[in-house]
């Protein structure tokens, strides 16, 4: 009987298992610490924030993605480079709003639910919210404020998940008096 | 490297003192967080939630890793398990050294643990090792309990990025 009969097909299986627990636990924790899921979700944005604020220098370094023209070159490098990077996904991009200011990803399949399930207590609970900080905070650092929203989530029923994305306003720089 | 070819019986009970030791000695400030639990109650508390944190995933994760395998023959075969394939999935290497004092007390050293390399080496940033270590303690104390085996995990790290995590087996 070997123990490491199958151990390459399995090492990426179960890296992303330990991501998906790991990100359970930290749910879990958070629904303990905090008394209602508004605050829960506020607490995942939050962290997703200060995560996407990082990840986005990662991201340009590793990527070697240019400067986006447009939000629609946003929307495809988000989807195709970002979520395919680092969550091994490719969401597709639908539902663009006449102006082209608001566009929904679409996810197949959400890593972060695999083995979750919503209690009935927990309905309003936003379980992948630190998604939408992630994104709000990576796009910030490219000047671009963005709201990022869950419509649709496969945890509460729906059959896809949908991340609203609507483009507020391009972030422009404030430098001190008297720099260039 | 890691297993001597001639078997396992290891050298006796050298753990080292200062694992032992109730008080860090002068010159290098310990980061076992046992010690840095009772000094700062709010640093205290998040070391224990993160460690909770890691004693689930651990729970979790040694149920799916271990649904295919052979029967373990015994405790050190468990430890070696954790040391080479558990340590290698979660972190990409194997632990350095596993030493026993062959009653229960197993010290796991990983001379470059992956969640510290990223951190100065030097000693500035040591105080705030045991955060990093405290969500592996749990990790290691959960996948043995979902084993059969009760413990008590502590780490410690004195210098970056090398860290030792000392397992007592608790005897039910």
């Amino acid at each position: 009987m070997s123990r490491q009969a199958n151990r390459g097909t399995e090492s990426k299986k179960m890296s992303s298992e330990l991501f998906t627990l790991t990100y359970g636990a930290l749910v879990t924790q958070l629904c303990k610490d905090y008394e209602n899921d508004e605050d829960v979700n506020k607490q995942l944005d939050k962290m997703g924030y200060n995560i996407g604020v990082r990840l986005i220098e990662d991201f340009l370094a590793r990527s070697n993605v240019g400067r986006c023209h447009d939000f629609r070159e946003t929307a495809d490098v988000i989807a195709k480079v970002a979520f395919k990077m680092y969550l091994g996904i490719t969401p597709s991009i639908t539902n663009w709003s006449p102006a082209g200011d608001e566009f929904s990803l679409i996810l197949e399949n959400n890593p972060l639910v695999d083995f979750v399930e919503l209690p009935d207590n927990h309905s309003s609970l936003i379980y992948s919210n630190l998604l939408c900080g992630v994104l709000r905070g990576a796009l910030e650092m490219v000047q671009m404020a963005v709201e990022a929203k869950f419509v649709q989530d496969t945890l509460k029923g729906d059959s896809v998940t949908e991340i609203r994305m609507r483009f507020i306003r391009r972030i422009e720089d404030n430098l001190p008096a008297g720099e260039e | 490297m890691f297993l001597p070819s001639q078997g396992w019986p290891l050298s006796p009970p050298p753990i080292h003192p200062d694992l032992l030791a109730a008080s860090p000695s002068p010159q290098f400030p310990s980061a076992s967080y046992l010690t840095s639990l009772g000094s700062r109650p709010e640093n205290g508390r998040c070391i224990t939630k993160l460690e909770n944190m890691g004693f689930r995933v651990g729970q979790g994760l040694i149920e799916r890793f271990t649904k295919d395998t052979a029967r373990f023959k015994d405790e050190l075969d468990i430890m070696k398990f954790i040391c080479k394939d558990f340590w290698t999935t979660v972190f990409k290497k194997q632990i350095d050294n596993l030493r026993t004092n062959h009653q229960g007390i197993y010290v796991l050293q990983d001379n470059k643990f992956r969640l510290l390399t990223q951190m100065s080496a030097g000693k500035q940033y040591l105080e705030h090792a045991s955060k990093y270590l405290a969500f592996t303690c749990g990790l290691i104390r959960g996948g043995l309990s979902n084993l059969g085996i009760k413990s008590i995990v502590t780490a410690e790290v004195s210098s970056m990025p090398a860290c030792k995590f000392q397992v007592m087996i608790q005897k039910l």
